[in-house]
């Protein structure tokens, strides 16, 4: 039994329209790319898409009430919302420099989650 | 560090920048480095970066830094970059006015009103978006319709929602990252309603913030009415025909707490209309020559207030040429004058900058008006010869295109205007 | 026992205030109970601004006798107040021959009531004034009266003054139940019971509910709602008087307005509407005023159009107003205020307080305290007065709307006099009414309003009760 699945391309303004042929658990075929970028994008999107998370956490002390934070390499996709759910109710205290980690290893991805700019101690 | 600013406030600088986003700062640096001994930045915000700050998505910096980063990443790493080169950066400060000498008066939060002379003066002061009233949908006006821009800010900055069920008209980029950032807060987005037949912004983003969410992206679909007295409670949206004319009869109701409006970013050039500056009515920014100088000497402009950018990274080079050459007159020296107008013909709504020269190289930035498959971009002379050509894969409006224009491919060439086109191949 | 009170009005539209403002200037106990969360934001705020020329209504209606009134008595009072107010002069416009009686009417009106600097202006003077007249015209019967404020600038100047004079000025304050025991009034409102002797009923589109709860007989008052459109502001001087079409029996038409900020308005509309609160605009309202629009001034087109808002007149059958003692003792009207009602305001409130002293208030002059300043608009000073006005107060080194030049004392002033909303702010100090329309300095006005008024921002309301801003963070499920 073979089942197509479709994504966009976002490798170029192009958009190809890709499909991947799964039969009993594997890629049985690729089609609809127009160049190479675009078969391995297929490919790592049916097997194992990730995502980078962008998001903010909360804290203390300095000139906002929120830090943002991301995460230092991809998430599998499916895991994205719990990443974020995780960070939900997470507080820092300022001074925070760009780096910092807030979170190590989240959710067992083996991916930091840290903070993307500094935030000062105000008075 | 965010926080730097000079102790005092000299009364004449080689180059005074207004606005300390990451075109302004692009430019001050490059001014630096092109000689300018005194160089102030000012902006009105508490921090500088300009809108980067509010931008905690990642994809920034690929070109430019060679990394992918996320917005405040970059805007910290434009910053250091200015204060570590000796740039004068002064937040908390708005541009009251410049005059035709380019004396600058500000309104400063720490001195009060102070002026101060500039050798040579960057706009620098990006956009601002597109509201409702623009686009006139009829209806109330209840609380809980906002530009995605600031439902942006209220998320990233303060820890606000704009509303629990958002619906957002428009397909532009800030309206699409919103849908996913939204989402990932708790709030139900239940559509993207889109007036053109094909989406505005990056097709990155309709996967990564659409797709991935299940959020249904309507297109050739617009809002014909808001509901709701003191807040919204609902919005009325229609297809369109081939006309982009709503077809009331196939409306449907899509209750709903907050709309979103994400329809495109308008170059802020109130400063360049006191200055009276030629603006180019199809960008909404200043007519530039080669060396980012507006029509009055020693005033350059980069950035978002020239035209609307997708990628920062291309800011950053468009700022370094303004900073650079702004340094330069401020020292001064005299670039050559361009001598080659570029007129934007057969489906290309405009290019920055306006005009080259025959002497240097140049990136030109240009936007077809139409989406083509299999096209090519061909510069010729208006009596049809044909100067340059190449191919191009495949085009978008929402996707900016640059042309890296070599003297070489200008040499021997003696008129006075090259025709751009995007044609089919 | 509630404090008792000589006077209650029940209404803070243009002409609530404006009587506020009169009464003020007696010894007596006066409240003005207003239901929106600012004075003015019923119909009044929606108002075109227009002191019609004076020559307009017929002197054989009462509205028209005090059109003439009230337009002599803005000038005095906008200097007294320090609001806006420009004479920039009216223009009623035949554009064929069919018209031309309209306009010896006018004449005939002006004759009657007095009114100076009425003339006819002939096609080429016409044009000659207004080049961008349509060239179709044929005559017009200018006037030299006519004149521009800004309409909810006036009901702030004229509650905030008559608050300095001693009058209770009370917003949030819906009227929920009103009882007599012959002698004086009660009236129950969310905060509590107000007791008067009197009570003005100024309640504009609600004037007929407010009656029915005095136990009146039946007041129908009719909504006729009112689309406007306002103009890029880069047309500002399209026009530079107020151009009128030749009227119709229930309407003034649709105007070309150089409203007192230079913005260009067209409009208004004017629809029955069952729902009084029915303040929506329509695709066929809009087509409506561009078409009348256009006629009058042909350079409009519909890209112009930057926003557009509606308000909600309160029409009484025979559209005359009503002034005066009810059969209920104590209880007078200011109803069935429609067009000219801007105009006529200061004289309906003179009318008001004649009609008191007849029912046998007394009205004794008090003493007069020195005039509460206006406050101070930055963007309107020259740059000398900026840079002093930035020196004397820190809150004038900080700009919180970019678009309108409004400085973060302005704002924190607004709150200082009332303002606990964004529309407070903005119909205060014009924050969030520029180019941008609140996208760059929102988020500034709320933390402002945090800080100087004390609510959390999920408490900030865009316009009282219902209109929220923001809502807190949750954790995502």
């Amino acid at each position: 039994m073979t089942e197509t699945f479709t994504y966009l391309c976002i490798g170029c303004p192009l958009g190809c329209r890709l499909e991947v042929d799964e039969a009993e658990g594997d890629i049985v075929e690729v089609r609809g790319f127009s160049c190479r970028l675009g078969k391995e994008f297929a490919v790592q999107e049916h097997t194992d898409p990730r995502r980078l998370v962008t998001t903010t956490v909360g804290v203390d002390g300095a000139r906002w009430p929120r830090l943002p934070v991301k995460t230092t390499g991809t998430v599998p996709k499916a895991l994205v919302r719990e990443v974020c759910r995780a960070l939900a109710h997470v507080r820092v205290r300022a001074p925070v420099r760009l780096g910092d980690v807030v979170i190590a290893d989240v959710l067992g991805t083996g991916v930091d989650v840290v903070a993307t700019r500094d935030l000062p101690t105000t008075s | 560090m965010i926080d730097a600013s000079p102790r005092m406030l000299y009364e004449r600088y080689d180059v005074v920048v207004a606005g300390a986003g990451p075109a302004g700062l692009g430019a001050a640096v490059a001014a630096r480095q092109a000689g300018a001994e005194r160089v102030l930045v000012v902006d009105r915000e508490a921090e500088a970066g300009g809108i980067l700050q509010q931008c905690i998505h990642a994809g920034f910096g690929l070109h430019h830094f060679g990394v992918e980063l996320t917005g405040p990443e970059y805007a910290q790493r434009v910053l250091t970059e200015a204060l570590d080169g000796g740039v004068d950066v002064l937040t908390d400060a708005f541009v009251l006015d410049i005059a035709h000498d380019r004396r600058v008066r500000l309104l400063t939060g720490e001195h009060g009103v102070a002026t101060v002379a500039s050798g040579a003066t960057v706009l620098a002061m990006g956009a601002r978006e597109r509201t409702r009233g623009a686009v006139r949908i009829p209806g109330e006006r209840p609380a809980g319709v906002l530009t995605a821009g600031l439902a942006q800010r209220l998320v990233n900055l303060h820890g606000l929602l704009p509303g629990r069920r958002v619906a957002i008209l428009g397909s532009g980029d800030i309206g699409l990252i919103m849908a996913r950032r939204l989402t990932l807060e708790g709030v139900e987005v239940v559509g993207v309603f889109e007036l053109q037949a094909h989406p505005n912004g990056l097709s990155r983003n309709i996967v990564h913030c659409l797709h991935d969410f299940d959020i249904p992206l309507h297109l050739s679909t617009t809002v014909v009415d808001v509901h709701g007295r003191e807040r919204v409670t609902g919005v009325t949206v229609a297809p369109v025909d081939d006309d982009l004319r709503p077809q009331a009869h196939r409306a449907w109701e899509v209750p709903c707490d907050t709309m979103l409006v994400s329809i495109g970013l308008i170059p802020e050039n109130e400063l360049s209309r006191q200055l009276r500056l030629r603006l180019d009515p199809v960008t909404g920014g200043p007519v530039v020559t080669s060396t980012m100088e507006t029509s009055r000497d020693g005033v350059f402009a980069c950035g978002n207030v020239v035209h609307i950018h997708d990628l920062v990274d291309f800011v950053s080079e468009e700022a370094a040429l303004a900073g650079g050459h702004a340094g330069r007159f401020a020292t001064g020296w005299q670039p050559p004058h361009d001598n080659v107008r570029l007129q934007p013909a057969t489906n290309v709504a405009y290019c920055v900058p306006h005009t080259v020269t025959t002497e240097r190289d140049h990136t030109v930035y240009l936007r077809v008006r139409r989406p083509l498959e299999r096209s090519v971009l061909r510069l010729s002379t208006p009596d049809g010869r044909v100067v340059h050509e190449r191919k191009l894969r495949y085009v978008v409006p929402a996707e900016m295109v640059n042309l890296r224009l070599r003297a070489s491919l200008l040499e021997g060439f003696h008129g006075d205007a090259l025709l751009v086109e995007v044609l089919p191949r | 026992m509630a404090a008792l009170h000589d006077v209650a009005i029940v209404g803070g539209g243009v002409v609530g205030c404006a009587i506020a403002h009169q009464l003020g200037r007696y010894r007596l106990r006066v409240v003005l109970l207003e239901r929106h969360v600012e004075v003015g934001f019923g119909t009044s705020k929606a108002n075109s601004g227009i002191i019609h020329g004076g020559h307009q209504a017929s002197p054989a209606t009462l509205k028209g006798r005090l059109e003439w009134e009230g337009n002599q008595q803005w000038g005095p009072l906008c200097d007294e107040l320090g609001f806006g107010f420009r004479r920039v002069g009216g223009l009623t416009v035949a554009l064929s021959d069919d018209d031309l009686p309209v306009l010896d009417h006018l004449e005939a009106n002006a004759a009657a009531k007095g009114v100076p600097g009425v003339e006819r202006w002939d096609r080429a003077r016409l044009l000659a004034a207004e080049p961008n007249l349509s060239p179709d015209v044929v005559a017009a019967v200018r006037s030299a009266t006519t004149a521009v404020v800004n309409p909810y600038e006036a009901c702030f100047g004229l509650a905030e003054s008559a608050a300095h004079q001693g009058v209770k000025v009370r917003t949030g304050s819906p009227v929920l139940a009103m009882a007599t025991d012959g002698d004086a009034w009660t009236l129950t409102t969310p905060q509590g019971p107000v007791a008067a002797r009197f009570v003005v009923n100024a309640a504009g589109v609600a004037a007929g509910r407010v009656a029915e709860l005095a136990g009146l007989d039946r007041l129908v008052v009719h909504a006729r709602k009112g689309e406007e459109y306002l103009l890029d502001k880069r047309l500002e001087g399209l026009v530079r008087h107020v151009v009128y079409p030749c009227p119709s029996a229930t309407s003034k038409g649709t105007l070309v307005i150089p409203t007192y900020d230079g913005t260009i308005m067209i409009g208004p509309t004017a629809d029955e509407v069952d729902d009084p609160d029915d303040l929506t605009t329509t695709a066929s309202g809009a087509e409506r005023v561009l078409a009348a629009a256009r006629r009058l001034v042909p350079g409009i087109s519909e890209r112009d159009v930057i926003a557009e808002f509606a308000g909600v007149r309160a029409v009484l059958a025979g559209e005359d107003f009503l002034i005066g003692p009810t059969e209920a003792p104590g209880f007078l009207h200011a109803a069935g205020i429609q067009s000219p009602g801007l105009t006529a305001a200061p004289a309906i409130a003179r009318l008001v307080a004649d009609h008191l002293r007849d029912a046998g208030l007394l009205l004794e002059e008090g003493e007069r305290p020195s005039p509460l300043p206006r406050p101070l608009r930055f963007a309107t000073l020259t740059a000398d007065e900026q840079e002093q006005a930035a020196a004397a107060d820190p809150g004038h080194r900080r700009i919180v709307c970019r678009c309108e030049l409004v400085t973060e004392g302005e704002v924190v002033e607004a709150i200082d006099r009332g303002a606990r909303t964004l529309d407070g702010l903005k119909f205060r100090t014009r924050a969030g009414m520029g180019r941008c329309q609140g996208g760059f300095c929102t988020t500034r006005c709320m933390e402002l309003l945090s800080r100087h008024a004390g609510l959390a921002p999920t408490e900030i309301t865009k316009r009282g009760p219902g209109s929220w801003v923001v809502c807190e963070r949750e954790a995502p499920t």
